[in-house]
C-alpha cells in the first residue's frame, strides 16, 4: 500500500459519517455490506425466476427458440459483453482508488465506468430499434413476416423481459454511480470511509455478471 | 417526563423525554428515522386494514348465513372474499408482527439504538401505504374476482383490476424485502457486547427465521406477478396453453414464494410466544436451542414442502409423494416448539395475566391448526378434502388464527413499553375468551363442512350444510364482539395516566431495563449483557448500563 493522504482517525475520534446508532465505522461498513449482499441475493433470485421461466419454455418450444435467436446481432451483444466486462474493472479501480484515499484516480474511474455503461445502452438501443422495425416484438405485438418456425414470440417475450429488466438495473446502477461521482467530487469518500462507493461497485459487479449469463443464454442457443 | 424510574440500583436521569412526545407533530412522525415511531405506524396501519378485512369476512358469513343469496350476488361475493385475502394476506398478517410488533421490539431486545438502516425502514412503510392505496384503488377499477391466490388462466382472461392488484402486491413485496434485510443486518451486527448468537432473546431468532424468507423467497413471488402482468398486458404467453405456456408453472412460481409467506407469518407468532411464556411462568426457557434451531429449520423446510397446494393440479405421483413426506417432516421442529413451551410452563409459577392467556389460546389454536394440516400433507386424503372448507378453516387455524392470537398476545406485553400505560386487567380475560369462544366457533364446524364435501369459495349450498354454516357465521359475530372488546379496553388505557412501570411482568430481556416508554435512543448509554433473556435464578447479576462517553 501506498500513500495515504488521509491520517488514520483517532480511537474515539467521530467520522462525521458515523451514524448515530452505530458504535464505530467498522461495524457500521459491515453492516452496509451485509445489507448489499442481501439485496444481491434479492436480485438473483428475481432474475433466477425468469432465467427458470426461460430454460422451462426453451425445453418446450427448441425450434422456435433455435430460429428466433438467429435475429438477434452476435456481434452487437459480444462488444456488450466486452463494455460491461471493462467497466466492472474500472469500477474495482474505483473503489480501490476511494479505499486508498486517491480522490482524482476515483473520479476519472467513475467516469469510465459511466462511459462503458452508456456505451453499454446505446448498442442496446440500437438492438431494441432494429428489433421494433422487424415485428420482433414479445407476445401479440409480434408481426414479423415471413417465419418458417411458429412461436417465436415466445423468445421475444423472454428477450425483451430478461434484457428490459437487466437494462433498468443498468441505468439505477448509472444513476447510483453518478451519486457517487458527485460526493466524491465533493470530498466525501477516503480510507476511512468508502462504504457507499464499496456497495455500489458490489451492485454494479451483479448487474454485469447477469448480463454474462443472459448473453449466451439469448445470443449463443446451440 | 416528570419521575426518573430506578430499578436494579441504576437511576436514569430524566434528561430524554419520551419518544412519543419528542419531537412532537405530525410531520415529525412521517419523517422519523426511530424505529419504535415506524413500528407505531405500522401498526396502526395493520390494524386499520385488519377493521377492514375484518368487515369483509362477516360479510362473508353473513351471506353464508342461507343457501340461497342473502345480501350479495355471485360476482360481488368473488370481490369480496378476493379482498378478504388479499388484505389479511398482504396488508395484515405479513407485516403485523415483523414490521410492527418487530420494528419496535427488535432494537430494544438487542440492547441497540436502532436498525441498522433506519431511513430504509421509514422507506418500507411508505412503499407499504403505496401498495396498500394500490390494491384499495382496485375498489375503483371494477374489483378483482380471482382471490388472493390468482392462478392463471383465469386471472389472464377475467377484467377489472388484476392488473393493478397484482402491481400491489409486488410493491407490498418491496416493503417485506426492505423489513428481511434491515434484521438479518440488524442482528449480525447491533447486538449488545456481550450478547452472543445464544443469549439473543428467542423473539430475535424468530424475527431472523422470517426474515430469511423474506428476502429468499418474496423476490420469486415479484418476477411471478410481474410475468403475471406482462402476460395480460403483452400477452407474452408462459403462464398461457394456448400459447404453448403452461398455467402449472404459475401455480409452482406462485407457491414457491407463497407457501414460504405462511411461515413469514407464524414464525413470528411463535417469536413472540417464546418471549410470553417465560415471563409469566417465572422459568428459564426449555430447551432454547431446540427452539432456536428449529425456526431456522422451519423457515429452510419450508421451501421444499411448495407442491403440496397442487396435488390435484396434475403432478407426478413420485413428486407427489415426496412433496408430502416433506410436508410430514415439517411437523417436526413445529411440534419441538410446542413441547419446549408446554416443558418451559411445567412447575413454573403462572400468572395468568392478559399475555399469557393470549399465549396458552395460541398453543390450543396453533395445535389444533398443526394437526389438521396432517390429513391435507397425506396425498390420499387430500384428494378428498381438496378445495373444501376443510382446507379454509386448516389455513385459517394455522395463518389466521395463529397471528391474530399472537398479535394480541404481543400488543398485550409490549403495550405498557409502547404506551407507558396500562390497560385493564378486568376485561382482558373476558376478550380474550370471546375471541377464543368465537374462532373456534366460527372454524371448527368448517372442518366438518369441508369434510362432508362442502367447496370453498361458493356463495350458495346444498341446504344440507345450512346447520354448519350458521354456527361459523354466529361464530363471527362473537369473534367480533371479543376484539372490539379488546379494541376497547385497549383504547381506553389512553384516558389514564402514563405510570405503567419499566417492568411491569418482571421479564428478564432487555426492553424491559429501559423506561416505559423508552426515550428516542431507547437506552441511557450502551446496555452491557450479564446475564441470560431468561435467567430466572433467585439473586442474578444485574444488568450493568453504563455511561457510554459522548
Amino acid at each position: 500500500m501506498s500513500t495515504v493522504t488521509h491520517p488514520a482517525p483517532a480511537e474515539h475520534g467521530h467520522s462525521p459519517f458515523l451514524q448515530h446508532h452505530f458504535r464505530e465505522m467498522k461495524q457500521q461498513f459491515d453492516a452496509a455490506k451485509i445489507g448489499m449482499w442481501l439485496f444481491l441475493v434479492t436480485e438473483v433470485l428475481l432474475f433466477g425466476g425468469l432465467f427458470v421461466g426461460y430454460g422451462l419454455m426453451h425445453a418446450r418450444h427448441p425450434e422456435a427458440f433455435m430460429a428466433a435467436h438467429h435475429h438477434l446481432d452476435k456481434v452487437m451483444g459480444a462488444t456488450n459483453t466486452i463494455v460491461l466486462l471493462v467497466s466492472s474493472f474500472t469500477m474495482v479501480m474505483a473503489v480501490w482508488s476511494a479505499q486508498t484515499s486517491r480522490r482524482k484516480l476515483c473520479i476519472l474511474f467513475l467516469i469510465l465506468t459511466l462511459l462503458c455503461a452508456g456505451t453499454f445502452m446505446v448498442i442496446k438501443y440500437f438492438e431494441y430499434s432494429h428489433k421494433f422495425h422487424e415485428g420482433l416484438l414479445p407476445g401479440k405485438y409480434y408481426t414479423h413476416h415471413g417465419d418458417t418456425v411458429p412461436g417465436q414470440f415466445m423468445f421475444f417475450s423472454f428477450y425483451f423481459m430478461m434484457t428490459g429488466l437487466h437494462g433498468i438495473h443498468v441505468l439505477l446502477g448509472m444513476a447510483a454511480i453518478l451519486w457517487i461521482l458527485a460526493r466524491t467530487i465533493r470530498g466525501d469518500f477516503s480510507s476511512e470511509y468508502y462504504a457507499p462507493v464499496d456497495i455500489t461497485g458490489l451492485y454494479w459487479h451483479l448487474v454485469d455478471l447477469i448480463w454474462i449469463y443472459l448473453f449466451p443464454l439469448m445470443y449463443l442457443i446451440s | 417526563m416528570s419521575e426518573a424510574i430506578t430499578h436494579n440500583g441504576i437511576g436514569h436521569a430524566a434528561h430524554h423525554a419520551d419518544y412519543l412526545e419528542d419531537p412532537k407533530g405530525l410531520w415529525s412522525w412521517l419523517t422519523t428515522l426511530d424505529h419504535k415511531r415506524i413500528g407505531l405506524m405500522y401498526l396502526w396501519s395493520v390494524l386499520t386494514f385488519f377493521l377492514a378485512g375484518g368487515i369483509f369476512a362477516l360479510l362473508i358469513r353473513l351471506e353464508l348465513l342461507t343457501p340461497k343469496q342473502t345480501i350479495m350476488t355471485a360476482e360481488q361475493y368473488n370481490r369480496v372474499f378476493t379482498l378478504h385475502g388479499t388484505i389479511m394476506v398482504f396488508l395484515v398478517i405479513i407485516p403485523a408482527i415483523p414490521a410492527a410488533l418487530g420494528n419496535f421490539v427488535l432494537p430494544l431486545l438487542l440492547g441497540a439504538k436502532d436498525v441498522a438502516f433506519p431511513r430504509l425502514n421509514l422507506a418500507s412503510l411508505y412503499v407499504y401505504w403505496t401498495g396498500a392505496l394500490m390494491a384499495l384503488s382496485t375498489l375503483l377499477l371494477g374489483g378483482v374476482d380471482t382471490g388472493w391466490t390468482f392462478y392463471t388462466p383465469y386471472s389472464t382472461t377475467t377484467g377489472g383490476g388484476v392488473t393493478m392488484m397484482v402491481l400491489a402486491a409486488f410493491t407490498l413485496g418491496f416493503s417485506s424485502i426492505f423489513t428481511g434485510v434491515n434484521f438479518i443486518t440488524t442482528i449480525h451486527k447491533l447486538r449488545a457486547p456481550g450478547m452472543g448468537w445464544f443469549e439473543m432473546p428467542l423473539f430475535c431468532w424468530g424475527m431472523y427465521s422470517t426474515a430469511l424468507i423474506q428476502v429468499l423467497a418474496t423476490p420469486v413471488l415479484g418476477i411471478t406477478l410481474l410475468l403475471l402482468v406482462m402476460e395480460r398486458v403483452l400477452g407474452v404467453g408462459i403462464f398461457d396453453p394456448q400459447l404453448g405456456g403452461d398455467p402449472v408453472l404459475f401455480q409452482h412460481f406462485f407457491w414457491f414464494y407463497s407457501h414460504p409467506a405462511v411461515y413469514i407469518m407464524i414464525l413470528p407468532g411463535m417469536a413472540v410466544i417464546s418471549e410470553i411464556i417465560p415471563t409469566f411462568s417465572k422459568k428459564t426457557i426449555f430447551g432454547y436451542k431446540a427452539i432456536a434451531f428449529s425456526s431456522v429449520a422451519i423457515a429452510l423446510l419450508g421451501f421444499l414442502v411448495w407442491a403440496h397446494h397442487m396435488f390435484v393440479a396434475g403432478m407426478s405421483l413420485f413428486a407427489g409423494a415426496i412433496f408430502s413426506f416433506l410436508t410430514f417432516f415439517i411437523a417436526i421442529p413445529s411440534a419441538i416448539k410446542v413441547f419446549n413451551w408446554i416443558a418451559t410452563m411445567w412447575r413454573g409459577s403462572i400468572s395468568l395475566e392478559a399475555p399469557m392467556l393470549y399465549a396458552m389460546a395460541f398453543l390450543l389454536i396453533f395445535t389444533i391448526g398443526g394437526l389438521t394440516g396432517l390429513f391435507l400433507a397425506a396425498l390420499s386424503t387430500d384428494v378428498h378434502l381438496h378445495d373444501t372448507y376443510f382446507v379454509v378453516s386448516h389455513f385459517h387455524y394455522v395463518m389466521a388464527g395463529t397471528s391474530l392470537f399472537a398479535l394480541l398476545a404481543g400488543i398485550h406485553y409490549w403495550w405498557p413499553k409502547m404506551f407507558g400505560r396500562m390497560y385493564s386487567n378486568k376485561l382482558a380475560p373476558l376478550a380474550c375468551a370471546l375471541v377464543f369462544i368465537g374462532f373456534n366457533a366460527t372454524f371448527l364446524p368448517q372442518f366438518v363442512l369441508g369434510s362432508r364435501g362442502m367447496p370453498r369459495r361458493y356463495y350458495n349450498y346444498l341446504p344440507q350444510f345450512q346447520d354448519l354454516h350458521v354456527a361459523s357465521t354466529v361464530g363471527s359475530w362473537i369473534l367480533a364482539a371479543g376484539l372490539f372488546l379488546a379494541a376497547a379496553y385497549l383504547l381506553a388505557s389512553f384516558r389514564g395516566p402514563k405510570n405503567a412501570p419499566a417492568n411491569p411482568w418482571g421479564g428478564r430481556t432487555l426492553e424491559w431495563e429501559t423506561t416505559s416508554p423508552p426515550t428516542t435512543h431507547n437506552f441511557e448509554g450502551q446496555p452491557v449483557l450479564q446475564h441470560g433473556p431468561y435467567d430466572y435464578r433467585a439473586n442474578p447479576a444485574p444488568v450493568g448500563v453504563h455511561e457510554h462517553s459522548h
